[in-house]
């Protein structure tokens, strides 16, 4: 068999180096698929179809790039375990509905409260006893509860991708022509209704104001009664917890193995930074178009670009606006990182 | 006095059983085995490495190599380049092997062809690329088990001719594997007089295939190739569905696992892949060569793993049972046994090897067998 280690960030390089040499190929091609066309019933469909591939694909970005944001709003890190909270997610969820038959509500709680528990463990034994926490060692030590759970997952989940059912049927539904999976909608729409509870509990609620004001200005927020220890460890379970919804929903689709973490963190770190990190609407935002504008670019000029697209987009934009598309660039100056 | 008779003692005890240790070492046979048994591609060492100690277990029983026993001498290499380097270079100097097995992957088989080269030890592949042991004349101490990759492409070719399609979309993932084959489908194209009006890839964590798929559509292909060994193929075969696409879809020999039959469910029945017969051993005609040995081979492992047998497997039993054959009939000698190789006629589980001295797989096309799936199951294409 042929395996040739896969390495993304090469990858995405050896990728941004092609595109820049086959420029005049690219744009040959982008004229050829999009003025060689006239603007039929056909076309539209096809951009429909793109559209819900793009926004698929978002949407876990988005997810991703929420834990990102939680838990850098709290510590100033960023949190190389959040990938293992979806895979940890994903597995627990086959589990309970594959093997132990629970109907699939109850597992998806059961699997989101026991990644949550996980978090605050995480938060609880390797951040929370670090005496001087400096931005830089707590990202080794994420780093280090990455591989741990990386090990312990393979232990207990064994090295073969594992696979759940759909949620509701495996039907398609047709649209204008276009067609979609039922589990897309469901993504979307749990993406929306975490949207929802996000800004209802950080506008609406006490705990959710104090985690803004710690993310705003921690010394300012202790001064004023605040817990900011107990601020760190929520962020931990919120972010561990969304993680563990993220894997839920998309291992219907794309199966789970214990080694995935690392791959579906980076794009979603991707959003993050794109967004503006620490800014979890931004990340939504820049996960839904990081999606979007990767399924334009497979669909009208080749999917061997789609992801040097979304990386020549993102330095773009980093280039113009350091702090990201929603970032502020004075709350960036005053961040360690 | 009593404290000077204890160093005594220890002092021959210890003489006595560093004596024995060299006895040991002239007596047993020593073989190498390198597998990607953790890390990325542990799926494959995996099976690789206990179908050797199960082989292994099984030759000593019988009485060994001419009454000599087999010692094996495993090492995990990851799957990482530096890493298998460094444990052939052990298992060549302090081990002394007289031949090694693996490693797993095409890179890490490549990383090591030169050493072994210069060592002058026969090695033994379980990795898929061509390149490995082509061509024979600068690979002459390099041999493999598994089947090729072009011959995969050629029986699919073969499979299209005889339905009269001419124009196909191939979309593969881009991965070693996959790149590897998506070059195999391009050059191989023009010998069948195919013509692929889209190319198209995706990366292994990809979720959805549809827009690749609307502009295999839109290039009015009449079948498609999907190229890759990882858990995203599965996503192919129901973006298919969805759109409602009624073209045939193959695959490649990497779709063989029952695993990847299962996530592709409903939408995966009656896709067409070549494979090793392994995968559908009790649809194999009775009378076929190979029957016996797939059968013996997989009731083995199936009973002593409790585990479900895959082909990776078969390419360590294949290259364990070529070399001690060889060294049943030359002793322990590297040279010795790389001449013999070369001369090797074997009904192994990846197909009959016909090993020459410009042949080192020794396999051809009809190592594959067309496959399909059947209510999730692989079975024969009879048609």
């Amino acid at each position: 068999m042929i395996w040739i280690q896969h390495d993304p960030v090469i990858d995405s390089g050896h990728i941004l180096l092609k595109s820049l040499f086959f420029y005049p190929v690219l744009k040959k091609q982008i004229r050829k698929n999009i003025t060689g066309r006239a603007m039929t019933e056909s076309t539209i469909s096809d951009i429909l179809q793109f559209m819900f591939m793009g926004i698929q694909r978002g949407c876990i970005y988005a997810l991703a790039a929420i834990g990102f944001n939680m838990i850098y709003n709290a510590t100033g890190i960023i949190n190389f375990a959040q990938g293992e909270f979806v895979v940890i997610g994903g597995l627990m969820m086959v589990t309970l509905t594959m093997t132990w038959n629970l109907p699939i509500p109850l597992a998806f709680l059961l699997t989101t409260a026991f990644v949550t528990l996980i978090g605050i463990a995480m938060e609880r034994f390797t951040i929370n006893p670090v005496k001087h926490p400096t931005v830089l060692r707590l990202i080794i030590i994420t780093i280090a509860v990455s591989i741990i759970i990386k090990g312990a997952a393979m232990c207990f989940w064994g090295k073969n991708s594992h696979f759940m059912r759909h949620f509701s049927s495996a039907e398609t539904l047709d649209f204008y022509g276009a067609t979609i999976l039922p589990q897309t909608i469901w993504i979307i729409g749990i993406l929306l209704f975490i949207v929802a509870g996000y800004i209802f509990f950080f506008n609406y609620t006490m705990t959710g104001k104090c985690m803004r004001a710690c993310a705003i200005n921690r010394d300012a927020a202790r001064l004023a009664g605040i817990n900011d220890r107990k601020m760190v460890m929520l962020s931990f379970a919120l972010s561990a917890g969304i993680g563990a919804i993220a894997g839920i929903i998309i291992t219907p689709i794309i199966q789970m193995d214990y080694a995935r973490g690392a791959l579906l963190g980076i794009k979603g770190f991707g959003a993050a930074v794109l967004g503006g990190l620490g800014n979890s609407m931004g990340a939504i935002i820049a996960g839904v178009l990081i999606g979007v504008l990767e399924a334009l670019a497979a669909g009208y000029i080749s999917s061997h670009y789609m992801d040097a697209i979304a990386l020549i987009i993102l330095l773009l934009v980093l280039f113009v606006r350091p702090s990201g598309l929603f970032g502020s660039s004075e709350a960036m100056r005053l961040k360690e990182f | 006095m009593k404290k000077r008779s204890v160093f005594l003692l220890a002092a021959l005890a210890m003489v006595l059983s560093f004596s024995s240790a060299i006895t040991a070492m002239a007596e047993d046979i020593h073989v190498g085995c390198i597998f990607a048994i953790t890390g990325k591609a542990s799926w494959l060492g995996e099976p690789e490495r206990n179908t050797a100690e199960m082989v292994a277990k099984k030759i000593n029983a019988a009485g060994g190599i001419n009454g000599k026993k087999l010692v094996l001498h495993i090492e995990d290499d990851q799957g990482d380049n530096t890493q298998a380097v460094n444990a052939v270079n052990k298992l060549i100097k302090k081990d002394k092997v007289c031949a090694i097995i693996g490693p797993s992957t095409s890179g890490t088989s490549m990383a090591v062809v030169p050493i072994v080269q210069e060592a002058k030890i026969p090695l033994l592949s379980c990795a898929g690329a061509a390149v490995i042991v082509e061509p024979a004349s600068e690979r002459k101490w390099v041999f493999k088990t598994p089947q090729k990759d072009s011959d995969c492409v050629k029986r699919i070719y073969d499979h299209m001719k005889g339905k009269g399609i001419k124009d196909i979309g191939i979309i593969s993932s881009t991965s070693g594997f996959g790149d590897a084959g998506r070059n195999q489908l391009k050059k191989i194209a023009a010998e069948y007089g195919i013509n692929i009006v889209a190319d198209e890839t995706y990366d292994p964590t990809a979720t959805d295939m549809t827009a690749q798929l609307v502009k295999i559509k839109n290039a009015g292909a009449q079948a498609v190739v999907n190229w890759s060994i990882e858990p995203a193929q599965a996503i192919v075969p129901q973006n298919i569905k969805q759109l409602k696409l009624t073209i045939p879809l193959y695959q490649s020999h990497g779709f063989g696992n029952l695993k990847y039959a299962a996530a592709a469910g409903e939408a995966g029945e009656g896709l067409i892949f070549p494979a090793g017969r392994l995968l559908a051993v009790d649809t194999v005609a009775d009378d076929h060569p190979q029957k016996k040995v797939l059968v013996d081979y997989r009731n083995e492992y199936e009973s002593t793993y409790k585990d479900k047998v895959s082909t990776f497997g078969g390419h360590a039993y294949d290259a364990l049972y070529i070399l001690t054959n060889a060294m049943k009939k030359v002793g322990d000698d590297p040279a010795k046994i790389r001449d013999e190789i070369e001369k090797t006629e074997f009904v192994g589980t990846a197909g009959i090897f016909k090993f020459s001295p410009t042949d080192h797989c020794g396999l051809d096309k009809t190592a594959f067998e067309m496959l399909t799936v059947k209510n999730g199951k692989f079975v024969v294409l009879t048609e």
